[in-house]
């Protein structure tokens, strides 16, 4: 009997200021919903960093007046370089082949080409990507190296755009839950104001604190698990309409989405959502109903 | 024991030591502001005493912890000036709701309620809503759900303050039919004709000291 009290008043209380009900779910839902992306983009972002970092390569190539002599001392000392984990030799001819390959479909570019005026190089594998800086301070200044390129540098702008959209995201998703919470609060106090009578004779005859508190507090987490639902529809029609979209170019750059992974964030969203509005709930009943 | 609240020149209660026996039916009286309400508010641990102790049913009140204090209250039934009913339930629901928040089922209710609303002579109102009742009849329900859960003590905060003097009498020949039943009565008033009719216990407090404490009194 008690339950079902304490459910139907659940009810009756986010019915009865509906308006500013929707208005809390909905703050609610945006906040949370950045909060997910925000969460999946973490994800995807260290997915990518593992994957990416795994085959980055520093290039170091050799000036077209390079020696026999220069070459094969350069190849004795990054092979003992503790710092490297692979060294692949690609002479001219190879270059050329590579060349060839990444641009078959400019073929006039192809032929304006020649062997010979491709340089040739060493391509590196680290056993952490990110020395690479010590790598070009040690070999800038060795005999025949012309220029040393690094992946890696290319990558970290990759990057530094996804994890500041990462930020933005999170950012958002603080501010919407400031916004959130106050809507929560305010709610609530609109909630035991309209039941003060019941409150005061509550608390008259000794009904039990959880008693008294327990409507208004599942009143937010209810409030916040509908916006937790809300935030994962729109999640799920952002990966519907970014795979049909001009998203889809960034395919090849930033690994799909799963629905598993949108599945998996979720336990995050309500969770914090259900979490936050009953702690922002209780705290507003112990300053304004002193139970 | 000794209440001063915060801000307040002199304490509202001062150097008040008073005992009062199980069974007993005890009139609180005095002037506005003379400390009566601060000794309800105490024995319901609303506010605690700045020194000395309150005792309340063998329990030490003033050193409880206030997660106890509901369960505490289910042993004091209340009855005030302003009734203080729920005005969107029937005064069957205003009892019932009392019963039920402290955890009785609906069952219980509809054994208990009516009986209670029967003794306390409100038997075929049961489901008229406060607007509907006159002002002594309200007073009876609340009555009725101050006594429904048979607490040791009832308190009672001028219960007669808004009532006419016929009324104000059968509301005491009710709180006198209930402490027959063996219930404590503390009741605060400055109604001297009930207090000269009923001849009990009388307390006076004047400025927060008791001036006068008079088995069988009358007022003033």
């Amino acid at each position: 009997m008690r339950m079902k009290y304490v459910l139907s008043e659940v009810l009756v209380g986010l019915w009865r200021n509906v308006t500013m009900t929707i208005a809390m779910i909905i703050t609610l839902a945006v906040s949370l919903f950045m909060l997910g992306g925000s969460g999946l983009l973490y994800q995807k972002v260290g997915d990518m960093k593992d994957l990416y970092y795994e085959n980055v390569e520093v290039s170091i190539f050799l000036t077209q007046e390079v020696t026999e002599q220069q070459r094969t001392d350069l190849d004795g000392k990054l092979k003992n370089d503790p710092m490297v984990k692979e060294v692949l030799y690609v002479d001219k001819q190879q270059a050329y082949e590579r060349f060839q390959q990444m641009y078959a479909d400019a073929p006039d570019l192809v032929n304006a080409v020649k062997p010979d005026q491709l340089p040739e190089s060493f391509r590196l594998k680290l056993n952490n990507p990110e020395q690479y800086k010590n790598i070009y301070d040690q070999y800038k200044e060795s005999e025949g190296v012309d220029e040393i390129v690094d992946q890696s540098k290319l990558l970290d702008k990759v990057f530094g755009v996804l994890s500041g959209f990462q930020n933005g995201a999170l950012a958002i998703a603080i501010v919407m839950a400031i916004a959130a919470l106050l809507l929560v609060a305010n709610t609530i106090q609109v909630a035991a104001y309209s039941k003060r009578r019941e409150v005061a004779v509550m608390k008259l005859v000794g009904a039990s604190n959880w008693f008294i508190q327990a409507p208004f507090v599942l009143e937010a987490v209810v409030a916040g698990l509908l916006g937790s639902i809300l935030g994962l529809v729109a999640l799920s029609v952002l990966k519907v309409t970014a795979a049909s979209s001009s998203m889809a170019a960034l395919e090849g750059l930033i690994s799909p989405v799963s629905w598993g992974e949108i599945f998996l964030v979720y336990p995050l969203m309500a969770g914090v959502g259900a979490v936050v509005s009953a702690a922002t709930a209780w705290v507003t009943l112990r300053f304004y109903l002193r139970v | 024991m000794t209440k001063t609240y915060p801000k307040a020149s002199r304490p509202s209660l001062d150097n008040v030591s008073v005992s009062i026996e199980k069974g007993e039916f005890v009139f609180f009286i005095g002037p506005s502001g003379s400390g009566k309400s601060t000794i309800i508010k105490m024995l319901l641990h609303e506010v605690t005493p700045n020194k000395g102790r309150v005792v309340v049913n063998g329990k030490d009140v003033t050193s409880m912890r206030s997660w106890k204090r509901p369960h505490f209250r289910r042993s004091i039934g209340c009855v005030f000036q302003d009734f203080r009913l729920l005005p969107n339930r029937t005064a069957y629901e205003n009892v019932a709701f009392a019963l039920e928040v402290i955890g009785k089922t609906k069952a219980v209710a509809r054994r208990v309620v009516p009986e209670v609303l029967e003794l306390v002579g409100l038997g075929g109102k049961e489901h008229r809503y406060p607007h509907e009742l006159s002002g002594g009849e309200q007073q009876r329900v609340a009555v009725a759900r101050a006594f429904v859960n048979r607490p040791l003590i009832l308190l009672a905060d001028e219960p007669t303050g808004n009532l006419d003097p016929d009324t104000s009498i059968e509301i005491m020949r009710l709180l006198d039919r209930i402490n027959r039943t063996g219930t404590t009565v503390v009741m605060v008033t400055h109604d001297s004709n009930i207090v000269n009719q009923m001849r009990r216990r009388v307390i006076e407090i004047e400025s927060g000291r008791i001036v006068r404490d008079q088995a069988r009194g009358v007022y003033g």
